[in-house]
C-alpha cells in the first residue's frame, strides 16, 4: 500500500428532477450534491457534517453505488489501481462489493423483520458466496462477539424485534464488517439511539476500525460526534463542501462563516477552544436551480456585493491544511 | 463445546436445526392465534370433514360397499329398481335418477373439489406473488403490461371468461384449475400484492441487501416474496372459494368434462327435469347444493381467520 488515497471523489453531482414525468423532460432540478471533490486516505476517518437535507446521505449512497451520480466520479483503490465505481465490469463489481459496505441510520427499518440475526449478519457472505454455511456460522458468531453481543449463540437465531436499538445497531456494525471491507460509509449510525448508549457504539466503531483497518466516511449532523470519530471533517451546505480539513484545526479555528455558526450551536466542553457566537438566520432549504452566487449567501452574516454577483466560491487552500470555499476568508 | 464442534463438522446442521426450531415455534404461535378464533376453527372443521369423506370413499368401496351397487358413476342396485329413490337404510341419501348411490357420488366428488381447489390456489398464489413482486420491483414497462392485463381481467367477470373458455374447449378438472388459477392470478389480489410489494421495496433493508451484494433475484426471492407470503396465503383461501363455486356453475351448465362432481350431480338432476320438484326430490338437490356451499364457505372462513392474523389490527381484543 502507498500513501495514495483509498477513495477519490471528483466533481461528484446528483441532481434530482423536480417535475417532469413520462411525457415531459424535467425543467427544474434539486442540486442535492453539486460538485464534490475530496479524498479519503487508507485507515482515515472522514466526517461529513451538515444540517439535515444538505446532501450527506445522497453523497454516501453514491459512494456505495446505491445511487448513480449525475456527473463526476468515485474511484476506489483495489490493489495497485483504481476502479471507477459508476463504470464497473463484472470482476471489479465483485471487488467493489467485497470492499465497500454501509451502516444505515435506522437500526429498525434496515433489517428484514423475517430474517434471523444470523441471516442478517451473514447476508453479505451468503450473497457473495463466501464459505460454507458452517464456516459462515462461525464467522458470524465471531463478529457478533466482536461487537459485544455475547454469547453469540444467544443472539444468532433471534429476530431483530427481539433486540434493543443499541443491540440492533451493533448487529448492523457486525454485518457491515463481516466481509472485512476496506471502506465503510456510516450514515448517522448513532442518531436514532438513546443518548446514553451512543458513546459505547461510537467507541466500538473506532476500536473495530483500528483492528480491522477500516476507512470510514462518517456522516453526522453533529460536530461533537464528528470530533470524537474523525481525523478530518468536511462541512457541507446545500450540496457543496464549504470547508474541509483536520478535525482539531477545523474546530479550534473555523474559517467559513457557516462552520462558525454550526460550532456556536454545539457546546464543546473544552476551555481551550474559544469562539464567538455567530447567528445565522433562516433554515436550510433546497438548492433548486440555484442562482450563480454563493450557496450560503442568503444566511451569511458577512456577505457583501461581491458574493452576490459572483458564482459560488471555489474550495481553496487557505492555510494549515484547511480548504475553504469563501471569498472573504483570506489565504494565510 | 463438543456438541457444537460435532455440529459444525456435519455441514452446518446446527443452522438448519435452529431454523427448524424457529419454524416450529412460529407455527405454534400462529396456530395459537388461529385457534383463538371460532370462525377459523369452524371452517377448518368443515374442510377436515370433507377430507375425511375423500379418504373414506375408497375404503368403503373395498369393504362394505359392493362396487357394482355403489360405484358413483355407473353403480346400480337391483334391489331398488325404481330411481330416483328417497333415502333408505341401503342408500342413506337416496339414489340418483340413473340409480347410483348419492352418498357415494357425494364422497367421490369431494376428491375432485380438493384437486381443483389445491391446484387453482397454488397457481394463483405463485403467480400473483411473482407478478406483484415483479411489477413493483421493476416498474416501468413491465409493470404497465402486467397491470393493464390485470385491468382487463378485472373488468370482465371471471365467470363469463370461464364460460367462454369451457364452451370452446371441454375442460378437465386439472385444466379448469389451471384456467381459474391463471384468471385469478391477474385479478384484484395482484393489485393488493403489488401495493404491498411497493411498500416493502422502499424499506432500507432492501438497500442494505443491495450493498451486501445482492442482485435483483436475491432481493425478489429473499426479501420481497417472504414478506408477501402471508397476504398471498390469505388470497389463496379466497381463490379456493371462487374455484369451487365456478366449477359448480360450469358443471351445472354442462360445460365441463368431469366424471363426477357436485355440479354434475345438479346438472343431471336438472337435465332430467327434477330440479323444480324440490319438495319430492330434495335429496337430489340438497346434498350436493349444501356441500358446495359448505366447502366453499369453509375456505372463506379460514381466509377470514387468517386475515386477522396477517393484519393484526383487525384482531379485536
Ligand atoms: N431519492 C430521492 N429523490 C428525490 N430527492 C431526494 C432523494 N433523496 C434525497 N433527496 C433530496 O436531496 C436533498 C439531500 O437529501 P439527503 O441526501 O437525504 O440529505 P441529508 O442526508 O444531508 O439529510 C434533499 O433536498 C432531499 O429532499
Ligand atoms: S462567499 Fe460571501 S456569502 Fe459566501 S460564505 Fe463567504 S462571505 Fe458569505
Ligand atoms: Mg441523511
Amino acid at each position: 500500500m502507498s500513501n495514495q488515497p483509498l477513495i477519490k471523489v471528483e466533481g461528484l453531482r446528483k441532481l434530482y428532477p423536480i417535475d417532469g414525468g413520462v411525457f415531459r423532460k424535467p425543467s427544474s432540478f434539486n442540486h442535492a450534491v453539486d460538485g464534490l471533490n475530496f479524498e479519503i486516505g487508507h485507515g482515515e476517518s472522514l466526517g461529513l457534517v451538515g444540517e439535515s437535507g444538505c446532501g450527506k446521505s445522497t453523497t454516501g449512497k453514491m459512494l456505495v453505488k446505491l445511487f448513480e451520480p449525475s456527473d463526476g466520479s468515485v474511484k476506489l483503490q483495489v490493489g495497485d489501481s483504481y476502479i471507477n465505481v459508476s463504470n464497473i465490469d463484472r470482476n471489479s463489481r465483485k471487488d467493489f462489493r467485497r470492499n465497500v459496505q454501509m451502516i444505515f441510520q435506522d437500526p429498525y427499518e434496515s433489517m428484514n423483520p423475517r430474517m434471523t440475526i444470523f441471516d442478517i449478519v451473514g447476508e453479505p457472505l451468503a450473497v457473495q458466496d463466501i464459505g460454507t454455511i458452517s464456516e459462515r456460522e462461525e464467522r458470524v458468531a465471531e463478529f457478533l462477539e466482536m461487537v459485544g453481543l455475547t454469547p453469540a449463540s444467544s443472539f444468532m437465531f433471534r429476530y431483530p424485534h427481539e433486540l434493543s436499538g443499541g443491540q440492533r445497531q451493533r448487529v448492523a456494525i457486525a454485518r457491515a464488517l463481516v466481509i472485512e471491507p476496506a471502506f465503510v460509509v456510516a450514515d448517522e449510525p448513532t442518531s436514532m439511539l438513546d443518548v446514553s448508549i451512543r458513546t459505547g457504539v461510537m467507541k466500538l466503531m473506532q476500536d473495530l476500525a483500528e483492528r480491522l483497518n477500516v476507512t470510514y466516511l462518517y456522516i453526522t449532523h453533529d460536530l461533537a460526534v464528528a470530533r470524537y470519530m474523525c481525523d478530518r471533517i468536511a462541512v457541507m451546505y446545500l450540496g457543496k463542501i464549504v470547508e474541509i480539513g483536520p478535525t482539531e484545526e477545523l474546530l479550534s479555528n473555523p474559517r467559513h462563516p457557516y462552520t462558525k455558526a454550526l460550532l456556536s450551536a454545539v457546546p464543546i466542553p473544552d476551555p481551550r477552544i474559544k469562539r464567538d457566537a455567530v447567528q445565522i438566520e433562516g433554515g436550510i432549504s433546497k438548492a433548486i436551480d440555484p442562482q450563480p452566487q454563493c450557496r450560503f449567501y442568503a444566511r451569511c452574516p458577512i456577505r457583501d456585493e461581491h458574493c452576490k454577483t459572483h458564482d459560488h466560491p471555489p474550495l481553496e487552500v487557505k492555510g494549515n491544511g484547511m480548504q475553504v470555499a469563501c471569498y472573504k476568508v483570506p489565504v494565510e | 463445546m463438543t456438541n457444537s464442534s460435532s455440529n459444525r463438522s456435519n455441514g452446518g446442521s446446527s443452522v438448519w436445526q435452529a431454523r427448524w426450531a424457529l419454524f416450529r415455534k412460529s407455527a405454534a404461535a400462529n396456530w395459537a392465534l388461529f385457534a383463538e378464533n371460532p370462525v377459523g376453527l369452524i371452517g377448518l372443521g368443515i374442510i377436515l370433514f370433507f377430507l375425511l369423506l375423500v379418504i373414506l370413499h375408497p375404503i368403503l368401496l373395498n369393504t362394505v360397499w359392493d362396487p357394482n351397487v355403489y360405484n358413483p358413476i355407473n353403480g346400480f342396485d337391483p334391489q331398488s329398481p325404481v330411481n330416483p329413490a328417497p333415502p333408505s337404510a341401503r342408500h342413506l341419501l337416496g339414489t340418483a335418477p340413473q340409480g347410483q348411490d348419492i352418498l357415494s357420488q357425494l364422497m367421490f366428488s369431494a376428491r375432485n373439489e380438493f384437486i381443483l381447489a389445491v391446484l387453482a390456489a397454488t397457481v394463483t398464489v405463485t403467480m400473483t406473488t411473482t407478478l406483484g413482486a415483479i411489477a413493483a420491483y421493476y416498474g416501468g414497462v413491465i409493470d404497465n403490461v402486467i397491470m393493464r392485463i390485470v385491468d382487463l381481467v378485472i373488468m370482465v367477470p371471471a365467470l363469463s371468461i370461464l364460460i367462454v373458455v369451457s364452451g370452446l374447449f371441454e375442460l378437465s378438472i386439472v385444466q379448469l384449475a389451471l384456467v381459474i388459477g391463471l384468471i385469478s392470478a391477474f385479478g384484484a389480489s395482484t393489485v393488493v400484492i403489488k401495493s404491498q410489494a411497493l411498500s416493502i421495496k422502499v424499506k432500507p433493508y432492501i438497500e442494505a441487501a443491495r450493498v451486501a451484494g445482492g442482485g435483483d433475484f436475491h432481493i425478489i426471492f429473499r426479501h420481497l416474496l417472504p414478506n408477501l407470503m402471508p397476504i398471498a396465503l390469505l388470497y389463496m383461501m379466497f381463490s379456493v372459494t371462487g374455484a369451487i363455486f365456478s366449477e359448480a356453475v360450469l358443471a351445472f351448465l354442462g360445460l365441463l368434462e368431469v366424471d363426477m362432481s357436485w355440479g354434475i350431480m345438479l346438472n343431471t338432476t336438472r337435465n332430467l327435469g327434477f330440479i323444480l320438484d324440490f319438495s319430492n326430490r330434495w335429496y337430489l338437490i340438497f346434498p350436493a347444493g349444501l356441500s358446495i356451499t359448505l366447502l366453499s364457505s369453509a375456505f372463506y372462513l379460514v381466509g377470514r381467520a387468517l386475515d386477522e392474523i396477517v393484519n393484526p389490527r383487525l384482531r379485536q381484543r
